[in-house]
């Protein structure tokens, strides 16, 4: 864990995944999954009932397919779930950037998820439960949800608490470098994790490969996508955007 | 025995069908009652997975017709701010009446919320500490001042059944909450204004769905002023709908024909006002809002079917325009039939619009590399919504039955019984 420069008080932390790497092998959903805490679906769940916080579209592009992880954006600019909700459940923290959810505030009107163009937030539809034993390997730092309240990916916010308390113990201060789960588990090495205060990241963010969802929206998502076939990134190009490099 | 408590609850001078009669047409209502309690019961114990909506459908059939019912429930605030501050007497004739449906169509709304929220018991939060950036915290507020406002308005009506009046302490009360009347009649009003345009706030704003947002004056989208102006639009028009349908049903005049001829006429000049609006904010969408945010209105229509353009054209054209232009021209407007088409017409435009606000908008992928989904209501869906349509028949049947919605009832049986 090392202090980033003296000079930043402050992180913005961000994604970005490398499409080319990514073979769809669903590892950063199993690990976020794990990581977070999700409970194993219901019976009668469907994948539009699920709890996934982190969801991999197939993209298919006519040649070889292409897989593309999607999970909460952090929208930085005048971030669409946060304004909405009625009850302040969805803080954004200016010392992360991280847009935090607060089930116990959460009223579960869904309001914030009709307000999110990614559809990365879900709805607890059932009441969690986990099969005999299981839940002795609940991670104790993230905290299960109720039924009725919304939840959604927080890029690992145990790890970062977990990262703090070390820093502190270390003496440091200033934002911490961690690794959320997703990007620990991935095989391919297709998920990034870093700091867009970080020069070096911030420039791998915005070289002319690299591209957001749904940019045109004026969210300030901060997960980032790179790949080299231009048919991947025309798939994923919003509907009447301007064609990308 | 019965017949004869019955009768002594029931106003003099107005005929009303055997107690055994009565009971058989509330039967059906009380049973569609249970099957709807049924199926609100098993929402509120096991949770939300007994409907259909899903995370991408997180507003389903209740959401839909909880704007619906409001929107028509309108005609409540309106015929008051009519009456009470514009002066428009003749509406005295169906203000009773405007009241209930009022009070049905509002507090049917809240219960059925609090079923659609995933923890009602956390509703208190949004009073203790609300955002007050968020138009659901408007509405919140508004709906449930309002609510008590209708049922403070309920009060006199209700007082002035023939037993309660035997009371002079009753009749007092009734008498000077009468006076004060206007000033609810205001505060309705004020209520009401802003929170029907909060609920369509609540849809501009979404600045991630591209469908439904809209551009705007000061802090509202447009939809703000468009729920506004629809609704005011056709809460006259589902006045007149509801007393020509309670006519009908019970095979009696209620109220003259002026009183209708003055529903129609407001309704038509704010639906066409409403039309106007409609179709520059609609032109500013297509033209503007929509492709700025990188969607080319056009797109959202390329699915057809449920979601074609006919849904554009059905609302306000169809459903806008013409039955404007039918409750305008007196001739037409004249004529019972016609004038009740109209006025169906428009409240099924509204009805329209609010679809689309509330299930087009989450049926529409927003990533490109989504699809479009559909969704239809579980049975618990349409029974809990059974459960608010039957709770306002039995509402409006009590009330017809023991209180005085039609003040001019009376007058009109004796005129006919003369003849």
């Amino acid at each position: 864990m090392r202090k980033l420069g003296a000079e930043n008080k402050t992180a913005r932390y961000a994604m970005l995944i490398d499409l080319d790497r990514c073979n769809g092998c669903g590892a950063c959903m199993v690990a976020c999954a794990v990581e977070n805490n999700v409970p194993p679906p219901q019976p009668s769940a469907t994948p539009r009932t699920g709890l996934n916080w982190l969801r991999v579209f197939r993209l298919n592009t006519g040649g070889r397919d292409a897989f593309i992880p999607v999970m909460c954006m952090q929208c930085g600019d005048e971030t669409p779930c946060q304004s909405v909700c009625p009850q302040k459940a969805v803080e954004f923290d200016p010392a992360t950037g991280i847009v935090g959810q607060i089930p116990e505030r959460c009223l579960g009107c869904r309001y914030c998820m009709a307000a999110c163009p990614y559809q990365a937030r879900v709805f607890n539809w059932w009441d969690p439960q986990w099969p005999a034993g299981m839940e002795q390997a609940l991670n104790p730092r993230v905290s299960a949800r109720q039924r009725g309240t919304v939840e959604k990916c927080n890029f690992c916010h145990g790890r970062w608490q977990a990262a703090l308390e070390k820093a502190a113990q270390d003496g440091e201060s200033g934002p911490v470098r961690y690794t959320p789960a997703c990007a620990e588990a991935c095989p391919a090495q297709a998920i990034r994790f870093g700091d867009l205060n970080d020069e070096e990241f911030a420039a791998e963010c915005r070289d002319s490969g690299a591209f957001r969802l749904l940019e045109s929206l004026g969210t300030g998502p901060k997960v980032f996508y790179r790949t080299s076939r231009a048919e991947v990134r025309e798939a994923t190009r919003g509907f009447g955007e301007v064609k990308r490099g | 025995m019965v017949d004869r408590i019955d009768e002594a609850w029931i106003a003099r001078g107005v005929r009303r069908a055997p107690f055994s009669r009565f009971l058989l047409w509330a039967a059906p209502w009380a049973a569609l009652l249970l099957l709807g309690a049924y199926a609100i019961f098993l929402c509120l114990r096991d949770g939300l997975f007994h409907t259909n909506m899903d995370n991408r459908y997180v507003f389903g059939l209740w959401i839909f017709l909880d704007l619906t019912v409001i929107a028509l429930g309108a005609g409540a605030f309106f015929t008051g701010f009519l009456l009470y501050v514009l002066r428009k007497t003749e509406l005295k004739a169906v203000i009773n009446s405007a009241v209930v449906i009022g009070l049905v169509c509002y507090s049917g709304a809240v219960l059925i919320l609090a079923v659609d929220v995933g923890q009602p018991l956390r509703a208190w939060f949004t009073f203790y500490h609300p955002n007050v950036h968020s138009m659901l915290t408007e509405v919140t507020f508004c709906i449930t001042c309002y609510l008590t406002v209708l049922l403070i308005e309920y009060v006199p009506v209700f007082l002035k059944n023939r037993r309660l009046k035997w009371k002079p302490s009753m009749l007092v009360f009734e008498y000077h909450l009468h006076k004060v009347m206007v000033v609810f009649a205001l505060i309705g009003t004020l209520l009401s204004f802003f929170h029907q345009g909060s609920l369509g706030g609540l849809f501009g704003v979404l600045r991630g769905r591209p469908f439904a947002f809209r551009e705007g004056l000061l802090i509202w989208p447009s939809t703000f002023f468009l729920f506004v102006l629809s609704a005011m639009a056709v809460g006259p028009s589902f006045v007149a709908l509801t007393t020509g349908l309670a006519e009908k049903i019970t095979g009696r005049r209620l109220v003259k024909n002026e009183v209708y001829q003055t529903l129609g006429r407001i309704s038509g000049k704010l639906l066409l006002a409403y039309v106007f609006f409609k179709c520059l904010d609609t032109l500013l969408w297509i033209n503007q809002t929509a492709p700025e945010r990188g969607f080319p209105a056009h797109r959202f229509y390329e699915y057809g079917g449920a979601f074609g353009t006919w849904i554009l054209f059905a609302e306000i054209a169809l459903l806008g325009l013409v039955p404007a232009l039918i409750l305008l021209k007196p001739e037409w407007r004249a004529r019972r039939g016609l004038l009740l088409g109209a006025a169906a017409m428009a409240c099924l435009g509204v009805t329209l619009n609010r679809f689309v606000f509330t299930i087009q908008t989450l049926a529409l992928p927003t990533m490109p590399f989504d699809r479009l989904l559909l969704y239809w209501p579980s049975w618990q869906e349409f029974a809990a919504f059974g459960f608010v349509v039957a709770y306002g028949m039995l509402v409006y049947s009590f009330s017809y039955r023991y209180l005085t919605l039609f003040p001019q009832e009376r007058e009109l049986a004796m005129t006919e019984a003369r003849r």
